[in-house]
Parts: structure tokens; sequence; C-alpha cells
């Protein structure tokens, strides 16, 4: 018995080992040679985004004959995975890019490091797009998008119902006005769509500008030890006894449609909140489109801010060529490129004089107003993953009718206890 | 090791009776060690994927190991699992799990066997029929949520056809956003793609029954109920035990449903063990807590699985 055993063992340990080994030439033929500086993206699939990112690249090998930058590019939904993997064996690239919500974890678990680049290269680029931790700037990204509100002059004008502006948004009153006249017109399913169907990073992204507008916040932002007094304080009481009376008042769906965009579009929605990237879709079916800003609940409107950047990781062989590339790319012209190719709002105000929609008087320019003015980064500290995935079920709760008091109570003990146990998330 | 260097010497007896029997010892020993060669790629996938993750997330359940992070893993004793104890969530989801399985399990057994005697009936286009039953079985679970989410939506196919039947006395309801109505529908869906599966077990076992105990039967007497009550259901004994188990199993895994159609809500009506374990590991990055949620799912599952044991086991 044990001999067979024995046999067993030995045949699968060799088994093992030849399967190790094969495992292992096909991970060291990715070794990078001398100059070579490997860049990972997450714009695989994406050939707008990644075609910016080729000819940047192609430019800086062109420029100098010392590196090469190499890019290997994910589709999105493996990326995240991908950089963890890779960091837990220590095989990461010296260039990532990250979004935004996820430098300060990353930056504390020591997989990127402080860029290093002199301080005026940020002049004129938007707060949203730099990914500063503890007073260092981990990264910087190209670009960025805005939530904004979209309705019809005609909708607001039969409603009788003024158009807000940057300079005089609607108030929290007003806003509970409009919709109660919208809703009055009987024209729409409902008179506002908060992209309720939504999930993931969707909500806090979404949903935590709303909360700050109130006057509460995720976390205390002083020192972020404490979700305490902000999250489950009066004003984010406040913030969830409205998100919930919408849907009790039939203004909002508890759960709205797949796609909120094709609803507002088809008529189901009188004003549809949601980012950017709607524009086009909504300009096209409306010769009357009206692009708003987000209402003014009491701290002045707000909007989320961050989005795709590029970050220097600990483990760089040739820290001085990744740094060389990354000055190199901060360049006016490849944020023109970047706006140019996706259309979203450039992170440099130089770049936008430079695009006709974002310049001055352009179609998009409320944008860059908006991301200028009323953006808000999600808290840039590395428990920002876990106050993310508590807040998302927190704010679910509260749409299907739970009580907030006890939901946010609930919501600040976890967060607290996750910040206490993981050492209050120091550097 | 050893035991394999020893191996020869003790093949090799002090006085050979025979040329054949040494031949076919050889033969034997040849044999045996293929063998082990065949084994052993399954093993070492054994071993990696499943051995050595189940005794890891043991040792990880006692740690407040984070998936992402700078810190080591220390050893916290039972903290995890005090947390888990006193979190209502993780009460939640053991309610959920556990009345999930209470309702799946016979309702899908049964309606796989009643399916099962229909489609064993010697008429015309029972291929047919045992196809199309068999159509949600081959189809991805998570194809089947995302349709039945849209079917299930307020304004979806379900609510149109229920308010087109009752003349529009029925109002229409939300289904996954009701908290009493979110599990029941998860439990009709899933119960829907499942059965046919089961259905093909049944048909199995009812197939081995010899058609001569029908006839007997009926030459006594016994009608169709007293057939079923005293011929099929004796004869579906070991089958009836498979099915019981698997669907049990599969019910207390209960994952893909939730992830895709409602993320444990509303209000955690639909929240299973398994949904938090990997929402903890993977969104929350909490490697040691999801480990011992694990852990926990681990024994839930074995009592339950000793319990059948012991229930359906062979009385002599």
């Amino acid at each position: 018995m044990s001999r067979k055993i024995g046999r067993i063992v030995a045949a699968s340990l060799a088994t093992l080992a030849v399967a190790a080994t094969a495992g292992c030439t096909s991970a060291g033929s990715g070794d990078s040679g001398g100059g070579t500086i490997e860049l990972w993206t997450h714009a695989g699939g994406n050939e707008a985004e990644l075609g910016v990112i080729t000819s940047m690249v192609d430019d800086f090998n062109a420029s100098q004959d010392d590196y090469t930058v190499e890019i290997t590019d994910f589709p999105q939904d493996a990326y995240n995975d991908a950089v963890v993997a890779a960091a837990t064996s220590d095989n990461l690239p010296c260039i990532v890019d990250i979004d935004g919500p996820n430098v300060a974890n990353w930056a504390w678990a020591g997989y990127i490091q402080p860029l290093g680049l002199p301080e005026e290269t940020y002049d004129g680029q938007l707060a949203g797009t730099l990914g500063v931790v503890d007073d260092e700037v981990y990264a910087y990204g190209f670009f960025d998008v805005a939530l904004a509100m979209f309705s019809r002059e005609s909708t607001l004008a039969d409603a009788g119902v003024r158009v807000p502006t940057v300079d005089e948004p609607w108030t929290g009153e007003e806003f509970a006005d409009a919709l109660a006249k919208i809703d009055g017109l009987n024209r729409f399913d409902y008179a506002v769509d908060f992209g309720t169907g939504g999930g993931g990073e969707w909500i806090p992204y979404a949903y935590s500008p709303l909360l700050q507008s109130f006057g509460g916040d995720l976390i205390d932002r002083s020192d972020f030890q404490t979700a305490d007094g902000v999250l489950n304080g009066p004003e984010a009481l406040a913030w969830a006894e409205w998100f919930r009376g919408l849907v009790d008042s039939g203004y909002m769906a508890q759960a709205s449609g797949e796609d909120a965009t094709a609803d507002f579009v088809n008529g189901t929605s009188g004003i549809l909140y949601t980012g950017n990237w709607a524009d086009t879709t909504v300009r096209e079916a409306f010769d009357d489109a009206v692009v708003l800003p987000p209402p003014d609940f009491g701290d002045g409107p707000k909007i989320g801010a961050g989005s795709w950047q590029w970050g220097l990781t600990t483990g760089c062989d040739d820290v001085d060529g990744a740094r060389a590339y990354l000055e190199f790319a901060h360049d006016t012209k490849y944020f023109v490129q970047y706006g140019e190719a996706t259309g979203l709002i450039p992170a440099t105000l130089d770049a936008a004089a430079e695009i006709p929609a974002y310049a001055e008087g352009g179609d998009n320019r409320i944008y860059l107003e908006l991301a200028d003015q009323f953006a808000v980064v999600r808290p840039e500290t590395a428990a920002y993953p876990y106050i993310s995935s508590v807040f998302q079920k927190a704010t679910q709760d509260i749409l299907s009718g739970g009580d907030a008091k006890s939901i946010l109570d609930k919501a600040v003990s976890d967060i607290d206890r996750d910040i206490q146990q993981n050492g209050g998330y120091e550097f | 090791m050893t035991t394999h260097t020893v191996a020869p010497a003790q093949a090799e007896p002090a006085h050979p009776t025979s040329t054949s029997t040494r031949g076919r010892r050889r033969a034997l020993k040849g044999e045996r060690s293929a063998a082990a060669w065949m084994i052993s790629p399954a093993l070492v996938l054994f071993a990696l994927f499943l051995l050595i993750p189940i005794a890891l997330a043991f040792g990880l359940a006692f740690t407040d190991t984070r998936l992402i992070s700078p810190r080591p893993g220390q050893f916290v004793g039972l903290e995890n699992f005090a947390y888990l104890f006193s979190d209502p969530v993780f009460w939640a989801s053991v309610r959920n799990t556990f009345l999930f399985a209470v309702v799946v399990v016979p309702v899908q057994a049964g309606s796989a066997l009643l399916l099962a005697l229909l489609v064993n009936a010697k008429v015309r286009g029972t291929t047919f029929f045992r196809t199309v039953y068999f159509l949600p079985v081959v189809t991805s679970m998570v194809v089947v949520s995302l349709l039945w989410r849209f079917m299930y939506q307020k304004d979806g196919l379900i609510n149109q056809a229920l308010s087109g039947l009752t003349g529009g006395l029925y109002s229409p309801i939300d289904w996954l956003n009701d908290p009493v109505w979110a599990l029941p529908a998860i439990m009709f869906m899933s119960i829907w793609q499942g059965v046919a599966f089961h259905m093909v077990i049944w048909l199995a076992g009812l197939q081995t029954i010899p058609a001569e105990r029908y006839e007997a039967s009926e030459i006594d007497g016994a009608n169709r109920l007293q057939q079923f009550r005293f011929v099929t259901w004796p004869g579906l004994r070991q089958t009836a035990t498979l099915i019981l188990v698997t669907i049990t199993i599969a019910s207390f895994s209960l994952f893909t449903q939730i992830a895709v159609m409602t993320q444990g809500g509303p209000l955690d009506s639909t929240t299973t063990v398994v949904y938090q374990a990997v929402r903890t590991g993977y969104q929350q990055l909490q490697t040691g807590l999801a480990s011992a949620i694990s852990l926990v799912f681990f024994v839930l599952v074995l009592i339950v699985s000793g319990i059948q044991r012991y229930l359906t086991r062979e009385r002599s």
C-alpha cells in the first residue's frame, strides 16, 4: 500500500516539476532587456484611447535612443486583476495606468511610488485628474469625465421652470419644485432618472457627490480615520431621506432601466442624471437638449472626479527612463489628442483651449466648468475600495426603503472597523 | 521516495521459482508505474487547486490577511468568527441559503420526477419534449439570469403576461426590487433552469426498472397509483438519494443568480453565504474574513450532508 502511494506521489511530483519548469520558462521570456520600459494599460479593445497611447509611445521611442517603451494592453474588466496578480508575484511593469479611486490603495500597498516630476509640470491641470496621496503626486491623467443633468428646453418651458446655469444652479427647493411640475405634465413615466439601475462603482461615483452637496461625506477627510458623524450625521440622513423620497413620491424609479440614456432619449424620463459620455446621444436625439449643473443642496453643487491616470511602480528597475517617458508624455499636444479621440474633458486648460468643443463658448465647455468648479475626488485613502463597497450596499438598501439611520450607522461601524483593523491605513 | 528505492529489491525474490512468474511480476510492476504516471496529472491539479486552497482557507480564517496590503496577515484567533456571528448580514445570508434549499430541493426534485414520468410515457414526440425541457440546462446560468432579469422588470414580460391573463386586475410587482418577492423569483427561475438535468437522472432511473414488474403488478390488478407506489418508487431509491444530494449541494452554493440579478438586495433579502464570501474576499479585499465565511459554509454543508447520509442510509 505504502509503496503504491510512494510511486504515485513520486510521479505527481515529477509531473509538477515539469509543469512548473514549463511555466517559468514562458513567464521568463517576458523579461525586459536593457533600456526597455514596460507599460500596461486598461485600454485594450478601446481603439481611440489605445491609438493615442501608441502614438505617444512611438513619438517617445523615436525622440531618443536610450529607452524603448513597450505597450501591453488588457481589456478593462481584467486589468485590475492582472495588476494585483502581477504585484503579488513581483512582476509589475514600470508604468501602469490606474483608475483614480484606486491610486491611494495601490500607493499604500506599495505598488506605485510618487512620480517625482517637477511641480510646475502640473500647472493648469484639473485637480481631479491628479492622484495625490499624502501630499505627493502618484499619478496624473489626461482626461476626466463630469456628471451633469440633461433635459429639453421644451420640457422645462412647458413645466414653467427656469433653466439653471453653472453660476446659478437650482437649489434643493427649486429642484423639488421642478420635479413636481415636470411630473404634473403627465408626459413621462418618471420626472427624473438618476440611473438607479446601475451598480458597482457608479453608485459612489454618482451619488456620493449628492451626499456631499447635502453636507455629508463618505469619510471625515481631516485624517481619514472615521466615517462617524459624516456618513451618519444629520446631513447624511437628510440626503438619504431626500433620495428615498424621490422613489416614494413616484418621481424616480427605485431601479431604473438597463440604459438610462436610451430611456431618456425614448421619452421615459424628463431629466437624466448621468455623465458627459451621454452628450452625443442626447444631442443627436433632441435639437433642444440642455445640459444642467447638478442641484445645490446646501453645500454647493458637487460632481465626482478622477478617471484613468498614469503611475510609476515601486519595483521599476529603470526609474529614470520611466520618468523621462512620463515627463515627455505630459505635453499639451497629447492632452489634445486624448480629448479629440475620446471626446472626454481634457485635463489641462491649455489643451481645452485648443479643442473647439471645450474652448470658450464651445458646446462642451460646460463640462470643463463643472469639472473645474464642482469636482470632488473620491476620498484619497487606501480604505476607499472598502468604503465604496459599503456605500454601494447602503445606498441600495436606502433606495429599497430600509431604515436610513440604522443602515448608515452600520456602514459607519463597518468602515471604522476596517480602518482600525488596518492600522489606520497609515503610510 | 524510500519505498520507491526499496521496491526493486523486494520484487526480486531470493529463489526465483520460474521465468514465467518473474515475467508476470515485471509486467505487473510496469503496469503499476504506468498507472501512477497516468493518475499523477489529475492528482497534481487536485492538490494544487483544491486541497492546498482548502488548507490555506482553514489557516487564513484565523488571520486578518488582506488581498492588497503592505501589512502581513496576523493571527487574530476567533475574531473573524466573533464578528461574523454578530453581523446581521451574515445571519440573513444563512437564513436565505437555508430557505432557498428548503424550497428548491423538494420542488425541483418533485417537478423533475413529474417531467420524467411524462416524457417516459410511450407516446409520439417524447424526444422533442426531452430536448425542449433540457434546453435551459445547456444555457449558461449567467445568460439565463440576465434574460430573467429583463423578464422580471416591472414592465417586463412576466408582469405583462400576468396582467394580460387577469384582464388588468393584477397590479405589476417589481419582482427583483421587492424584499418579499425577490427570493421566490430567483427560486422559481433556478428551478426552471435546473429541473431538466434532474429529469434526465430520474429518467435513467426509471428505465432501469424491469418491465416485468409492471406486467406482474398489472396482473395483480394494481392501478396506476399503486404501481407508482409499490413498483416505481422502490425502484428509484438509489436515484432519489443521488438527486437529493446533488440538488442540496447545488442550492447551498447559490451564487451566480444573486451576483447577476440582485447583488444580495433588496435589504439583504437575497444575500447568500457564498455570495457574501465572494463579496467580502474580492470586493472588500478581506481575505481572512472571507476564509472564515468559507469555513463556516464548509461546516454547514458537512452537517447537512451528514444528516442526509444518515437519513438515506441502507437499512439492512
